[in-house]
């Protein structure tokens, strides 16, 4: 397991103002019967109480994107609502800016924007008009036109919020988040219901902030958006950290990390017959076909390549590709997360 | 709310809140606007009333009731002006409060530096603009029927007015806040119904069979439109009616400050 919890945020307090957001040991329980949200399974202790988060330290250094990344129900936005002070947590210490988020002050506010993950717009208003009276809580608000151009909400200015389309309204939520200039930015499934166009201006706003210097601390359960976007990341289930660190780091290969060598041949070679697959290098490796391809998982050693290319030369079968690849962070979560579906 | 500075912010960084007027003000204002330009709302805080003021005094309904020596306009108009209070703070509020919650609004806005204190104090002068814009059109029409109320009476209405808005604004946050917003809406229309019917606000409790009357004078309804029908009438209102009002909205606001739910 790759870097999995080396260090606890301990620091945390005397390091105060190297951090955007510091949690330790968060715990927040939901009543089991209220079912408002996904149960998280095994975490469940008593039959009355619902742990939505079960024990999760995370660290948010400043300047950097924090990504927590996990399946549907693994506590994510529960963890993210402690942050922002929306809801109490039941035990543990979260620190915003160095602060308690649940009696935030408005001068703390000012300095975090809020995207929730179901927008939180109001329903009746045009765009622009919400933008500009959520700007107007701010001191010194950002000039809003150049961002409603770069997402492009002056496109859908004239329509009411209840009318646009789930990707437009995130647009309109984000826009919203950025409103006061923030410090710090929380995203809550940022590119969730968004078409492909959306998602990259997204992302590269997102990356534009970070180099502005903004901290931003996000959800998702697409692992590409971690993998371009993150510093840290946090994959979360159950209410835990579950692994952390950089995307590098969560995808270096350790010692017996699997790596995937995958091959395409001309049909008739992969009916030649003679594969290889019994000898000794092959054990623990997993071996996929389909018409053309063959997918090797599993601990990829000098050794295996010898003996592939062995067989290459015995059978005169020339491979079309030949290609290793480091694991992705997607075989990282699935690893940690399992593979069926929740 | 407090306004302790922060950390120092960072060279570059956020400029801070707006001043707590100025966020207070910009949320009233934004409520308002919402409120005035919905249909359905419009038309429950304006047109109902409004022409409930013209049914009541070109109709004999009332004449049972008439005081020796007034026109059916003088006892029309402090019934209107309570169903406005009913359906600005109760229904119209709390229809907006109830979506509001239904969609995170309420939640987002508490992460803006206009704060869960800010967002309730832009209610309820949303609310108290909303009035005044009712207030005005009501009087207006009223004048326009030959109302001619004294400006002691006048200025008396507004203190009413205000415990009357407290009471049902209390009770609009409370449903808002603990049932589903298609609840919220259905009871809200029910209620405004039922109260504009029988609740002692257009019609004065007397009309009503002895139980019902005890019953309708212990409603906010039906003392908002007696203190406000003795205000106008018999230059003020008695105590017990402003005692009523007061009770229902501590006890209103008592529950709504335990209940509400934010999300």
């Amino acid at each position: 397991m790759p870097a999995q919890s080396p260090t606890t945020p301990s620091t945390a307090s005397s390091t105060a103002s190297a951090s955007a957001l510091s949690i330790e040991r968060l715990v927040k329980e939901f009543p089991a019967r209220r079912r408002s949200r996904p149960s998280p399974g095994p975490g469940a202790t008593r039959a009355d109480v619902v742990h939505a988060v079960n024990g999760l330290s995370l660290e948010a250094r400043r300047g950097e994107v924090t990504a927590l990344l996990g399946p549907n129900g693994a506590g994510k936005t529960t963890t993210l609502e402690c942050a922002q002070g929306l809801q109490r947590p039941t035990s543990g210490t979260v620190r915003l800016l160095g602060q308690d988020p649940w009696r935030a002050s408005p001068a703390l506010r000012a300095r975090v924007g809020v995207m929730l993950q179901d927008g939180g717009l109001p329903q009746a208003v045009r765009p622009l008009e919400l933008l500009r009276h959520v700007a107007s809580l701010y001191g010194s608000p950002r000039n809003m036109d150049e961002l409603v151009e770069r997402l492009g909400i002056n496109g859908f200015d004239r329509t009411v919020v209840r009318r646009l389309s789930g990707g437009q309204r995130q647009r309109v939520a984000l826009a919203a988040a950025l409103a006061g200039r923030p410090e710090v930015v929380f995203l809550d499934e940022p590119t969730a219901g968004m078409d492909p166009q959306s998602r990259n201006i997204v992302v590269d706003l997102v990356q534009q902030l970070r180099r502005e210097g903004t901290s931003i601390i996000l959800t998702t359960h697409l692992l590409d958006d971690a993998q371009r976007l993150a510093d840290q990341v946090y994959i979360v289930d159950h209410g835990r950290v579950m692994a952390q660190g950089s995307v590098a780091e969560l995808v270096a290969p350790g010692e017996d990390a699997p790596a995937v060598l995958a091959l395409t041949l001309a049909p008739e070679h992969l009916d030649a017959g003679r594969w290889p697959w019994e000898a000794p290098e092959f054990a623990g490796i997993q071996v996929a076909r389909d018409e053309r391809t063959v997918t090797l998982t599993g601990p990829i050693t000098p050794p295996l390549l010898e003996a592939v290319t062995r067989w290459f030369t015995a059978t005169g079968a020339m491979p079309e590709s030949l290609s290793l690849q480091p694991r992705t962070l997607e075989d990282v979560f699935l690893d940690i997360s399992g593979r069926e579906i929740r | 709310m407090t306004t302790t500075p922060a950390t120092p912010a960072l060279p570059g960084a956020t400029g801070g809140p707006a001043p707590l007027p100025r966020r207070v003000v910009a949320q009233a204002r934004f409520e308002t606007v919402a409120m005035l330009r919905n249909g359905e709302q419009l038309l429950l805080l304006v047109v109902l009333p409004l022409m409930a003021l013209v049914a009541l005094t070109y109709t004999p309904l009332l004449d049972g009731v008439l005081p020796a020596g007034a026109s059916r306009v003088e006892i029309a108009v402090p019934g209107v002006l309570a169903l406005c209070v009913l359906s600005n703070a109760f229904s119209g509020q709390g229809i907006q409060t109830g979506f509001d919650r239904r969609y995170g609004v309420l939640r987002f806005l508490s992460t803006t530096p206009l704060g869960r204190s800010g967002l309730i104090a832009g209610k309820l002068l949303a609310i108290l603009a909303v009035l005044a814009v009712q207030y005005v059109l009501v009087a207006g029409l009223g004048a326009a029927l030959g109302w001619r109320p004294g400006p002691g009476a006048l200025l008396l209405s507004v203190p009413v007015l205000l415990l009357g808005a407290a009471a049902f604004t209390g009770l609009g946050l409370l449903l808002a806040g603990t049932v589903r917003a298609e609840a919220t809406l259905a009871v809200t229309n029910l209620v405004w119904v039922l109260l504009a019917a029988v609740g002692g606000t257009l019609f004065p409790s007397t009309t009503l069979p002895g139980a019902a009357s005890w019953l309708v004078d212990v409603l906010p309804s039906g003392a908002l439109g007696s203190a406000l029908r003795e205000t106008f009438l018999t230059g003020g209102p008695s105590p017990a009616p402003l005692v009523v009002l007061a009770v229902w909205a501590l006890a209103s606001w008592a529950a709504a400050l335990r209940w509400f739910r934010w999300s």
